[in-house]
Formats: structure tokens, C-alpha cells, sequence
């Protein structure tokens, strides 16, 4: 961070700046020094931060319509689809915005994973994203079953049917979740009230994020500690505010893809039944960016088991930083690890597949392979990976490569050196 | 641009055409944000509603609801009619004529919005200093032909759009 001491310009603005340093936390968020090299994978923090703004205020104007009852809530988004001005048009965005934003975040998550960026000294970014990923289901989850449909309805039953996995109070704990003995208005209600809560909650850790990302700064392609401000970096504007843009309208015309030309394509038509307690739908997906940690579920003959793997999948993130055992943050300079990295990215995607697939015959033997890598992945081959890999020479700045064109050893960097 | 010979150069249009494209969006994306708030298809289909007049008796009113506002019909009695005739127009806050607020050929029949145009309380029949209308909110008094005599309320009670669809039956709206 440049630490510079800002001083405004006019009078007024240095009254209100010594009284509320806004002004300086504008000049810092504009100066702030930012790895020249960045590239458009780096771009997704942005892209983020538009979805979320993107689902509260289209958010906030469904609620201006929705009746949050299990008898007219399903009518009521009928309603906004058909009555309210442009009611159409908003709810698609939101609906089709959650998976704009689940699939931004899997590219932020792992474009994190292969640039080693939730290592030292980024633990804590890493942990708060986290966060915001544990949140962000909660909030996709129960947001789905506010339009009361049967998916909504039947989702919502198996999801809070796991907590009755929990030995001794699992049944108590359910119905204490549902406020009634089976999911039914109560539930909705509750659903309908966190949602709109869990957003501002995402907003808060966003702010902590980025906070918590501005102390050591951006991690760069190269994964190497850089001298900021220095002639390896840019200011944050324009430079980087640019590549953003760009690549955030990029993404708008998918987004606007999805809303105006297959608005219903990830949703599920079952959905448009209203919800009826006596009849289960033949074939329950849950919305296709929680597929991978479903078949997680499904793999495992038990019932316990299934649950905890299937949490222990997503918690196994948080201590990350610290079964990773390389020194060498990017993944360019891994030759080993990157395999291993591409091994995984097809191994979820496959998970998701067979995630939404009938559970049995080759589905279920490759839902298994499918876990035990995931979990092998992180247990055994980053500690191991990481201690036993031969790195290649890292650069020691970013210049360096652009300048002579190449990494050359007398240049580089041992890997015992501190990078 | 303080230089008089500075040309206008690509990058200067560049920037221009894209703040206008910009622009543009932005203000596509807000304006459905804004008109989601006005009145959906549903409120619209309210908009009118049909009174069976057969049952009111001369000197009586009913008040019904229309677009959720109470809209009073009353059937005037001759000396009534007159009463309101004969006000002098200096007297009015807000002068309109009697004949200008009812039907041609159909004067007995008063159709008025009931709803004060001070800040829109429904006024009490029969009451106040004019024989018409009282609004207990702020004391606004009407006549009877729902004319502002006395009061805070700028101007007369609305008249709105109606029509007789048969002797026996207004369509208002």
C-alpha cells in the first residue's frame, strides 16, 4: 500500500476529510498499486461485485411484490411474471443472476487455486471468501424455495432433511429449522426473511475481503512478492478499472444471453407446479451449482456418512493454506501441481455431472471415484506435491520475463531463496 | 479546452460515443427498476366499476369503491339542486358551477370522489356550515355540490370520469 499522506484539494474537503476520511480512502482505492500483470482471470473480483449489487437490488424490488405465504406465493410470483411492470425482466435477472454469480465465483475460486493465492499471507482473504461461499449457497438455497414450487418445496425438504442425519437431536433440530412438522409456511417465512438478510451479510465480509486484500495486496500470475508502488505495478485507475469493465461487459452479454434468450434453461420446470405436500416430483435436482457437492452426498451408502462428507468437501477449503506445502504460490512455475490442478477442475465437473444424474450403475461408481480424488486431492497431494515437486526457476520481478523475454536460470531465483 | 485550434481527435469521440452508449444502457437498465412501482396490470384492471343506481332514493347518497378511493353518488332533491345553484360565485375559494359538476338532464345525481383534497381524508356527509360535506381531519367544509366553502382544502371534490350506461346503472371510470 502507498502510504502516502492525501491532502483534498478544497477547504470543505479537507474539513470533512479530517472528520471522516472518506476522501482518503477514494485517493487510496484509486492509487492503490496493483501487479502490472494481472490477467483477466483477476478480473472476477469485479464481476462479483456487480452480481451481488445485481441480486440485492433486483432482490429488494421482488419484494416489493412477493407474498411470502405458502398459500399465494406461488401465485404471487406468477403475478410478477405476468402483471407487474417489467416483473419479467427482474425476476429472470435475479433467478438467472444466482448462477451468474455461483459461476463467477467457481472461475475467483479457482483461478485462487491455481495462482496459489490463498497461501501466506493471504490466508485470511481466502478464509473470508469462504465465507461469502458458504453464504451465497444458503442465500441461493433458500431463495429457491421462496417461488413455492415443487422443486422449491421438495429441495427444501431433503436439504433441511439432512440436519435430522445428526445423531440424538437430528429430528429435533428439523423441526425446529422448519417450525412446524413438515416444511410448510412457517419454513417459507423464516426462508423469506434470511434471504433477504444473508445478502447485506455477504456485502459486510465483501468490504472485509477486500479490506483484508488491500493489507498485502494483490497476489499476481508469477505468485511473487512484489515492491509496491515500483515499476512492476499500476495504479488501480485507470488501468485496472478498465480491464474490469471490459471484461464485466463481456460478461453482462452472457448474462444478458441467459435472460433473454433461455431465461428457464438452469431452472427446472417442475418448478412452475405449485408445491404439493403429497406428491414428490420423480426426479429431484438441486440447482446446478451445488450438483458436485450432491453427488458428494449420494456417493457415500449412509446416511451420517453422506452428510459429513459431503460438509467435510466444502470445510477441507478452509485449511487449504496450510495443507499447500509448496513455497511457490503460482501454479506456472508447478509442473507437477498444475496436472494435479486440471485433475481437479475435471474432477468436479464430472462430480456435477453425475451429481445430476439418476443415482445408480455408472453414475454412482464414478460419483465415488469422483469423491475419493476430490478428498485425495487435498489430503494427500498438495502436502506431498508441494515437498517433494521440483519447481521451475521463478522469476524475481514481473519485469523481468517481459524484459528478456524469457525466464532465464542465471536470473532467476532459487526456490530455497525467499519468494 | 482552453486551446481554440485543438482538434477533435479519435480518442476525444471514442470517449463521447461511449458515455452516450453508456448512458444509454445504464438508463435502460433503471427505468424498469422505476415503473415496476407503478400500477401493475392487476391494479390497472380495476379501473372501472359499475354502480346500480335503482335503489337511492331522493336525498340519499351511497359512496362505493373505486380504484380503493370512495366515490360518493348522491341523488340530489330539487331544493337541493337549487340551494347549490344559487351560491354566488365570489363566494368560492375554487368557482365552478353547479351545472359543471353534474351530467346535462341527469342534475340530481352528484358523483363525486370522497376524498378531501386537503390531504385526503373521506369527509362526513351531512355535516358542516354548507349542508354538504365536513372533513373531521382539518375542517374543510363542502356545499352541496361538494364545493370548498371554508377550510384548508385547496380546491373542490374531484368529479371523476363516469357515465349513465342506462337509467339504473353508472359505469365510473
Amino acid at each position: 500500500m502507498s502510504e502516502h499522506e492525501y491532502t483534498p484539494k478544497s477547504k470543505a474537503g479537507k474539513w470533512f476529510n479530517d472528520r471522516l476520511p472518506l476522501l482518503t480512502l477514494g485517493a487510496h482505492l484509486t492509487d492503490y498499486p496493483t501487479p502490472k500483470n494481472l490477467n483477466y482471470w483477476w478480473t472476477f473480483g469485479g464481476i462479483l461485485t456487480f452480481c451481488l449489487i445485481t441480486q440485492i437490488v433486483t432482490g429488494i424490488v421482488l419484494a416489493m411484490h412477493y407474498v411470502a405465504h405458502a398459500d399465494l406465493a406461488f401465485a404471487s410470483v406468477e403475478h410478477i411474471m405476468r402483471d407487474v411492470n417489467y416483473g419479467w425482466l427482474i425476476r429472470y435477472i435475479h433467478s438467472n443472476g444466482a448462477s451468474m454469480f455461483f459461476l463467477a465465483v467457481y472461475i475467483h475460486i479457482f483461478r485462487s487455486l491455481f495462482y496459489g493465492s490463498y497461501k501466506s499471507p493471504r490466508e485470511v482473504i481466502w478464509i473470508i471468501g469462504l465465507m461469502i461461499y458458504l453464504l451465497m449457497m444458503a442465500a441461493a438455497f433458500m431463495g429457491y424455495v421462496l417461488p413455492w414450487g415443487q422443486m422449491s418445496f421438495w429441495g427444501a425438504t431433503v436439504i433441511t432433511n439432512l440436519f435430522s442425519a445428526i445423531p440424538l437431536v437430528g429430528d429435533s433440530i428439523t423441526t425446529w429449522l422448519w417450525g412446524a412438522y413438515s416444511v410448510d409456511n412457517p419454513t417459507l417465512n423464516r426462508f423469506f426473511s434470511l434471504h433477504y438478510l444473508i445478502p447485506f451479510l455477504i456485502l459486510g465480509l465483501v468490504v472485509l475481503h477486500i479490506w483484508a486484500l488491500h493489507v498485502p495486496g494483490n497476489n499476481n500470475p508469477v505468485g511473487i512478492d512484489i515492491k509496491k508502488p515500483s515499476k512492476d505495478t499500476v495504479p488501480f485507475h485507470p488501468y485496472i478499472t478498465i480491464k474490469d469493465a471490459f471484461a464485466l461487459l463481456v460478461f453482462m452479454i452472457i448474462f444478458a444471453g441467459f435472460v433473454f434468450f433461455t431465461p428457464n434453461v438452469l431452472g427446472h420446470s417442475d418448478n412452475y407446479i405449485p408445491a404439493n405436500p403429497l406428491v414428490t416430483p420423480a426426479h429431484i435436482v438441486p440447482e446446478w451449482y451445488l450438483l458436485p457437492f450432491y453427488a458428494i452426498l449420494r456417493s457415500v451408502p449412509d446416511k451420517l456418512g453422506g452428510v459429513i462428507l459431503m460438509f467435510s468437501a466444502i470445510f477441507i477449503l478452509f485449511v487449504l493454506p496450510w495443507l499447500d506445502t509448496s513455497k511457490v504460490r503460482s501454479a506456472v512455475f508447478r509442473p507437477i501441481y498444475r496436472q494435479f490442478f486440471w485433475i481437479l477442475v475435471i474432477d468436479v465437473l464430472m462430480l456435477g455431472y453425475v451429481g445430476a444424474m439418476p443415482a445408480e450403475g455408472i453414475y454412482l461408481v464414478l460419483a465415488r471415484v469422483g469423491t475419493i480424488y476430490y478428498f485425495l486431492h487435498f489430503i494427500v497431494v498438495m502436502p506431498v506435491v508441494g515437498y517433494l515437486e521440483k519447481t521451475d526457476p521463478i522469476p524475481m520481478s514481473i519485469s523481468e520475463p517481459v524484459l528478456t523475454g524469457g525466464t532465464e536460470p542465471s536470473l532467476a531465483r532459487k526456490v530455497n531463496d525467499k519468494v | 479546452m482552453s486551446k481554440e485550434e485543438k482538434k477533435v481527435n479519435r480518442r476525444d469521440f471514442l470517449f463521447t460515443a461511449s458515455y452516450t452508449v453508456g448512458a444509454v444502457g445504464v438508463g435502460a437498465v433503471i427505468w424498469p427498476m422505476i415503473d415496476q412501482m407503478n400500477p401493475d396490470k392487476a391494479q390497472q384492471a380495476l379501473a372501472t366499476t359499475e354502480v346500480d343506481i335503482s335503489n337511492i332514493d331522493p336525498g340519499k347518497s351511497i359512496t362505493v369503491l373505486w380504484r380503493g378511493k370512495p366515490v360518493f353518488l348522491k341523488r340530489r332533491t330539487p331544493e337541493e339542486i337549487a340551494e347549490a345553484r344559487a351560491v354566488n360565485m365570489d363566494d368560492l375559494p375554487d368557482p365552478q358551477k353547479d351545472e359543471e359538476r353534474v351530467k346535462e338532464g341527469k342534475d340530481e345525481w352528484l358523483v363525486m370522489l370522497g376524498v378531501c383534497t386537503h390531504l385526503g381524508c373521506v369527509p362526513l356527509k351531512d355535516k358542516g356550515d354548507f349542508n354538504g360535506w365536513f372533513c373531521p381531519c382539518h375542517g374543510s367544509h363542502y356545499d352541496v355540490s361538494g364545493r370548498i366553502r371554508k377550510g384548508p382544502a385547496p380546491t373542490n371534490m374531484e368529479i371523476p370520469k363516469f357515465e349513465f350506461v342506462d337509467n339504473n346503472t353508472i359505469k365510473i371510470g
